[in-house]
């Protein structure tokens, strides 16, 4: 029986599942029925200095992309950190963590880029208990003109400097939350690094503006006739945050920097994805605030079935497990030869098919007048793009050639050595193999 | 007050409230949201099934697709591009035959988008907008006489007038419609949508309806052809086939087609009188449309006799399923022997038959069954002559809808091409109407 039990950075919880600060951990109210609903952990919304807390806008905060029947495919928030005061925050926090000791609590934190602020703050967030903190160097908007969160996370040497304070001041550990809103990850969490954080956490929102009112001719959400961009996050985020996630795992510099992966997690099966990833844990919040804190019990079930199928015992068994396998363009076989493949027992003829392929690729299907659909080797590149269009899963298939057959679409024997683009005839700066 | 256990034919079986609630909406109209969520279904195939199989060859992809990117009044601009009546086949096409049954996720799953609950969607949106999404072109100076308003003359009538040509439209009837108007089951065109469609139709301009004018009479096909410059015939089939059995002549025993038509003009349904016991004779829409009515009405007992097997219907089996669901009986390879009856009907002599050598024949096995009112509804037949040739017992015409006569183009029910459809009747006014534009401009 699979074992969920993580202990990221030494910080023990009873699943990988952990709430992301956001609106869902703004308060004990809420905190408290995440964690009767099961979840591991929460990442306390962020908490600023003492004194008169930020204010939030009175109109919308939130806007969304929607598929179809209103399924939340991406959300864009408006939304600062805490507009509570600090003290009741703190007080909230300590309670929670007297009351349930085997999950984890980490306080989000966002104050001035000044060593004394920080110096004011860590020693409040020590007393309540908490098993760490996460500097929030990654929110998008409002903060960011104030030279807080995404202003501090875009400049290296800041996120150096305030992750040395808070080791110098704070004894538990210190995560440090990234931004997307850059062009090389790898870059400020090798700051982070250096700084001496004990993880990284990815990704934060990224820079979106998620409609226009046609009518208004505004941004979405508006707010007495304007807009402001906001930060995206939910399913449609996943696939570049996971991105990150690998070329940090991948990075000489960064490798093996613990990490707690961002972006869209919204079924088991994401959470796992982001765990052969790399990450030691994952966190929530876009599903969660879709659906409830009761979707953390299908990941709960839905991880540990696919575990015990798979014969994992426990995370770690299956942890960084696809990192090996995610190299770049440059590395991948040009020998490796593929063709689609119809099953015309599964073929419901809707010709979506043949209309990619036709129109926006290889003419490598033909169509005949009784609607048969059937691949043409000799133009076939294998490019997938039937495979993915096709309603029906599985019933377009992609078919390795085996070695000592011919491709027909350049008259090669398929062969099975490995070559790839760094030794190809074509590649100008190709290295001849010796 | 009766009720359904009153004997004999009388009114008043049902209350208001029941009656109402019967003859409300078949297919209750999709709201914003589900017709978002039903359009999502559509997988846009290439060269559709769906399109293929319709008539009338309405880009279904395209209209449903328009609808998901919320301009409904564009998905009805295509729809109407091809099919002007398309509110009412909307209603009352047998999709589970057409688009539906050729679409691709019927063969995937055995639930086939939506198609005809989207078009209507489409098609009520913009009705409801007041808008007619079509101008007239320049006047061409010729003059078209349509005979008949039913789907065949009217869209034959708005495509002429589209194209710049002025149309009269004679019909023998003090309404226009056919029988979209008195023909086809009230739960299909609530809120007199038969009349509406024909107005909202009208408005293009350019046609001119005479009703109460049957050609034979004051209004001889050698006339209109010798005043208008081209003449369309879209008469329908006027007369209904009799049974030749004893007792054919009962009081209780009618035209399945005129119960629909007093029910359809009826304004108030608990005046209407209905059986105690109902059988319909025959095996089509209409004995579905009458016996499926006729149990709204309050019947207690109705009986389809057919006088084949189901698989030889020709009610789909949809239609077969909605009269079995509203406690229709359905029986199968009987055919009528007598009514039976003092003055009126009381029970009727079914017979049940078989197939030998390719002829059907009684089995000499027979029954009686309680039947105080009987409908045929065992076809119609064409009534008009006009000396044009015949294609068995119809008007016989080109693809394009000429008939024998030079200068007379016919379609719909009266004429040899398709199925009785409204439909199809549609699609057979608007291309002779292509035909006819194209003669009187010289373009053939």
């Amino acid at each position: 029986m699979a074992d969920l039990t993580t202990e990221f950075l030494g910080i023990k919880s009873p699943n990988p599942f952990w709430l992301a600060s956001a609106p869902p951990t703004d308060k004990e109210y809420n905190v408290r029925r995440a964690f009767e609903a099961g979840w591991g952990g929460v990442v306390w919304k962020t908490l600023g200095s003492e004194g008169p807390p930020v204010v939030n806008v009175n109109g919308p905060r939130y806007g969304v992309v929607h598929g179809a029947d209103r399924r939340v495919l991406g959300l864009n928030n408006i939304e600062l950190i805490t507009d509570r005061d600090l003290f009741v925050n703190l007080e909230e926090i300590k309670r929670v963590k007297a009351d349930y000791p085997d999950r984890a609590i980490i306080v989000s934190l966002m104050v001035p880029c000044e060593e004394d602020a920080w110096k004011a703050i860590l020693p409040l967030v020590e007393e309540t208990g908490a098993d760490g903190i996460e500097l929030n160097f990654g929110c998008p908007h409002g903060m960011a003109e104030r030279g807080m969160g995404a202003a501090v996370g875009q400049v290296p040497e800041y996120i150096e400097m305030v992750t040395r304070w808070c080791k110098q001041y704070y004894s538990k550990p210190v995560i440090v939350k990234l931004t997307p809103n850059i062009t090389d990850i790898c870059q400020p969490a090798a700051a982070a690094m250096r700084g001496g954080a004990d993880a990284v956490s990815l990704i934060n929102t990224i820079n979106s503006i998620i409609s226009v009112d046609l009518d208004q001719m505004a941004p979405v959400p508006t707010i007495a006739g304007k807009g402001s961009h906001g930060g995206y996050c939910g399913p449609a985020v996943k696939p570049i945050a996971m991105h990150m996630v690998s070329e940090i795992a991948r990075s000489p510099e960064t490798a093996g920097l613990p990490m707690s992966g961002i972006g869209g997690i919204t079924t088991w099966r994401d959470a796992a994805e982001y765990i052969a990833l790399g990450c030691g844990n994952v966190q929530v919040c876009t599903a969660a605030m879709t659906y409830g804190f009761k979707v953390v019990q299908e990941m709960i079930s839905g991880l540990e079935q696919w575990m015990d199928e798979k014969g994992h015992t426990s995370i770690d068994d299956f942890m960084g497990s696809a990192i090996p396998n995610v190299v770049d363009w440059q590395h991948l076989d040009l020998n490796y030869v593929a063709k689609a493949s119809i099953n015309q027992d599964d073929c419901i003829s809707c010709g979506r098919c043949y209309a990619a392929c036709e129109d926006t690729s290889h003419q490598a299907i033909a169509m005949s007048a009784d609607r048969k659909f059937s691949v043409i080797d000799a133009e076939c590149v294998a490019c997938n793009l039937c495979v993915e269009v096709c309603p029906v899963e599985n019933c377009i298939t992609m078919v390795e050639q085996q070695p000592g057959t011919t491709d027909p679409r350049t008259g090669k024997v398929v062969v099975d050595t490995y070559a790839n683009w760094t030794t190809h005839p074509n590649n100008p700066s190709a290295t001849a193999a010796e | 007050m009766n009720s359904q256990f009153t004997p004999g034919v009388v009114p008043k079986r049902l209350s208001t409230e029941d009656l109402s609630h019967n003859f409300d909406d078949l297919h209750a109209p999709l709201v914003v949201h589900e017709a978002a969520v039903a359009a999502d279904r559509c997988y846009f195939c290439h060269d559709a099934p769906c399109v293929t199989a319709c008539p009338t060859d309405i880009d279904i992809p395209l209209f449903i697709r328009q609808i998901s990117t919320g301009t409904p009044e564009a998905a009805a601009k295509t729809i109407f591009d091809m099919n002007i009546l398309g509110g009412m086949c909307a209603r009352v096409c047998p999709t589970e035959d057409l688009c539906e049954q050729a679409c691709v996720r019927e063969l995937a799953e055995g639930k086939p988008v939506e198609i005809g609950r989207l078009q209507r969607f489409a098609t009520d949106t913009l009705m409801k907008s007041g808008v007619h999404p079509f101008n007239r072109a320049d006047p061409t100076g010729k003059r078209v006489a349509v005979v008949g308003a039913g789907p065949a003359g009217l869209s034959c009538a708005h495509r002429l007038a589209l194209l710049g040509h002025d149309v009269t439209v004679y019909d023998a009837r003090p309404k226009a419609g056919g029988l979209n108007e008195y023909g086809i089951a009230a739960y299909k065109s609530t809120d007199d949508f038969a009349a509406r469609e024909v107005d909202w139709l009208m408005s293009i301009g350019g046609i001119a309806i005479e009703t109460g004018k049957a050609l034979g009479d004051a209004l001889s096909l050698d006339a209109i052809s010798a005043e208008f410059d081209a003449v369309f015939l879209g008469v329908g089939l006027g007369g209904v086939n009799a049974m030749g059995i004893a007792g054919d002549d009962l009081a209780g025993v009618s035209d399945a087609v005129s119960f629909i038509e007093d029910l359809r003009q009826a304004s108030d349904l608990s005046a209407l009188p209905v059986g105690r016991n109902v059988v319909v004779i025959g095996g089509g829409m209409t004995a579905v449309d009458a016996a499926v009515q006729s149990k709204l009405l309050g019947a207690e007992q109705v009986t389809i006799a057919y006088r084949r097997g189901r698989e030889a219907m020709s009610a789909s089996r949809y239609e077969q399923d909605l009269a079995a669901s509203h406690g229709v009986k359905l029986m199968f390879n009987v055919k009528p022997n007598a009514v039976h009856g003092n003055g009126a009907a009381a029970e009727i002599e079914l017979e049940y038959t078989q197939v030998t050598d390719g002829k059907l024949t009684g089995t000499g096995e027979t029954m009686r069954i309680a039947a105080d009112q009987v409908f045929r509804a065992i076809g119609q037949t064409l009534t008009m002559d006009g000396g044009l040739a015949l294609e068995g017992r119809k008007i016989a015409v080109t693809d394009a809808g000429r008939t024998s006569r030079h200068g007379v183009w016919a379609g719909g029910d009266c004429s040899s091409g398709g199925d009785d459809l409204t439909v199809t009747a549609v699609a057979e006014g608007r291309d002779a109407a292509m035909d006819i534009h194209a003669t009187l401009t010289g373009d053939v």
